[in-house]
């Protein structure tokens, strides 16, 4: 197990080192002179002249990219010129407000996803199947952001049921924050729940095909325990690897539907730092993505390893 | 949805074609088979309807897609503007036609352009294996690490606000997907006999990549680039939106959600048709590439 560990963690670490080359590397499709590019509308030679020094920009490529790692690496991710404000420091900052987004869209993936894809396999090739999978599709190619856009039609112009737009923090109060969020998660998580409704369809029809089932079936286990006993445990185990996989999609997501219902978010910091041409913003808010991602994968691993230890020889 | 969910690899073509060699008349056997799924057939047709208007956007769109109309300032859908008219009195219905260009196209360009450059790169990978296979291998992991959307939006915000940025910085980010799926296609058909009997007889590697090995990874990359458009073009649209597209007054679904979410409790029309637009065109190439996959897959075949 511990060499496991080791390989993974050995497979993850240069890859987050290219991705974040890549990163720096997108300066380069700046027009133009970087500092001038970098501090946008500014036209203050000090802060030209400091960004020029901050970033060695007398210096070629390779250089400037190890000043900018090896700050990466002890947590300075740079300056943001718009804000004045550590880029670190406004990622530590917005953080949190992604990761309950995130997690809430995560609970309405699972509780959508995992009952319908149960009910399709279980009743496969029924009209409840269909209806399962005419769902998922829905939630497949729907834009996020115009969902947004009709909820908000509907739930705030015409019903007034909830806020538009708005973030309350849960320390203030907790049910306006849980109202603040309920659209933007559902949002979020109507995509998710699609691809985990295909992922338990698949896993549940799997299991459910197996010998043990069989027996259970055989000995007069009930229908309702045969599912939820003997089958989804086993099913289990792909559809939480699977769903960690799906983070990356969920960070992709948080974007747009934190710009359509203005929750202060990570997503959100990234669209305001490409408007303000704040570039060390968003090779910031890039690179901790990556990082967040990279992590997520290697759990996904680690946690498929625990589980299920004939895929521990790595 | 989605800002991309099909960009995952098509799971279903993970076997390659090759195991079944390739039978006269296949093609007939293999639409045959497509017209057997309705839903395949529904997304085809739903496709070349686009395809259609978006070509024959000068003939079919009643007004100019950017003269305005003081007088359909907003209008509520009308004989005149059956969707209606948007915040300076420019017909909706014209701007959607028109609008579909822009959606269509950068799906197609900005998956031609993943796919050409990620199918030489894959086979590359795939067939020369190594240290070549190993650095492309890392490069492409990379890319995967930084999720699709956020790497295109990254992309065009350094590159800089256009369409054809875009199209782009989506087909770059798209890329990595089709490095991987090649290479691996390729490698599965590289360790076909037949592929062996090939080398065995003398040919050279370049012929045994173009001829031997590609033919039969292409269902999976058809499969794949369909499934891709999908995503590609919610990806447009997001760009679009969040003003990193096509910039006004040029006509764009995604541009016109941007707007119409200020005027929504006064023209919800204006923020309804767009958005339907997106989803129908999105559902299709969805529909279509699962159906693709279907049609394709040879442990259906029997």
């Amino acid at each position: 197990m511990l060499r496991f560990l080791a390989h993974r963690l050995a497979l993850a670490v240069p890859t987050l080192v290219i991705a974040s080359m890549i990163i720096f590397a997108l300066q380069q499709l700046l027009p133009g002179d970087v500092a001038t590019a970098l501090t946008g509308e500014e036209r203050d030679p000090e802060v030209i002249a400091f960004i020029r020094e901050k970033y060695h920009l007398d210096q070629p490529l390779p250089v400037r990219y190890a000043y900018w790692a090896g700050g990466v690496l002890q947590g300075d991710l740079g300056v943001s010129v718009r804000l004045q404000k550590p880029v670190s420091e406004l990622v530590l900052e917005k953080l949190p407000v992604t990761l309950e987004l995130a997690c809430l869209a995560m609970l309405v993936a699972l509780a959508i996803g995992v009952p319908m894809g149960i009910l399709s396999a279980v009743k496969q090739g029924t009209w409840m199947d269909a209806a399962a999978n005419g769902v998922a599709l829905w939630g497949l190619s729907v834009p996020n952001f115009w969902l947004g856009i009709l909820l908000i039609l509907l739930f705030s112009v015409h019903l007034g049921w909830l806020p538009a737009s708005g973030y309350v923090p849960p320390g203030e109060s907790l049910v306006e924050n849980l109202r603040s969020m309920a659209m933007p998660a559902f949002v979020l998580g109507n995509a998710i729940a699609a691809v985990m409704m295909r992922h338990t369809r698949a896993a549940m029809l799997g299991v459910l095909g197996s010998d043990y089932v069989r027996t259970a079936r055989a000995k007069g286990v009930s229908p309702l325990r045969l599912v939820l006993r003997h089958a989804l445990p086993n099913a289990a185990i792909p559809i939480i690897t699977l769903g960690a996989l799906e983070f990356g999609q969920l960070l992709s997501g948080a974007v747009l539907t934190e710009q359509v219902f203005s929750v202060p978010g990570f997503g959100k910091l990234m669209v305001d730092a490409v408007f303000n041409r704040d570039f060390a913003t968003v090779q910031g808010v890039v690179i901790c993505t990556a990082a967040t991602y990279i992590a997520l994968n290697l759990a996904a691993d680690l946690l498929s390893a625990v589980v299920n230890p004939k895929l521990r020889r790595a | 949805m989605s800002t991309g969910a099909p960009l995952t690899e098509a799971a279903g073509v993970a076997a390659p074609a090759a195991a079944t060699p390739r039978e006269p008349g296949s093609l007939s056997a293999f639409w045959r088979r497509l017209r057997a799924r309705r839903s395949a057939v529904i997304g085809l047709a739903i496709v070349v309807a686009l395809v259609a208007i978006a070509a024959l956007a000068d003939v079919v769109a009643p007004y100019d897609p950017t003269a305005t109309d003081w007088g359909a300032v907003r209008a509520a859908p009308s004989l005149a503007h059956p969707f209606g008219g948007d915040e300076v009195g420019r017909d909706v219905l014209s701007r959607i036609i028109y609008g579909a260009r822009a959606s269509l196209g950068a799906g197609l360009v900005s998956v031609a352009l993943a796919v050409a450059l990620g199918l030489p790169i894959g086979l590359l990978a795939g067939y020369a294996g190594g240290w070549v296979d190993a650095v492309i291998m890392r490069l492409t992991d990379a890319l995967l690490a930084i999720p699709f959307l956020i790497l295109a939006i990254a992309l065009a915000a350094f590159l800089g606000p256009s369409l054809t940025n875009a199209m782009l910085a989506i087909g770059l980010s798209a890329t990595s997907t089709f490095v991987r799926l090649t290479r691996a296609q390729v490698r599965a058909v590289a360790a076909e006999e037949f592929v062996e009997a090939a080398r065995a007889v003398g040919n050279p590697p370049w012929r045994i990549a173009l001829v031997h090995i590609l033919p039969n990874i292409v269902p999976a990359i058809l499969v794949q680039a369909t499934l891709t458009i999908a995503a590609a073009i919610i990806a447009e649209a997001s760009l679009s939106f969040l003003g990193l597209g096509q910039q006004p007054p040029e006509p764009s679904w995604g541009a016109m959600l941007t707007v119409a979410k200020n005027f929504m409790d006064q023209a919800p029309w204006m923020a309804i048709w767009p958005g339907v637009s997106i989803f129908l065109a999105v559902l299709a190439f969805n529909l279509l590439g699962d159906g693709l996959r279907d049609a394709l897959d040879p442990r259906q075949r029997t």
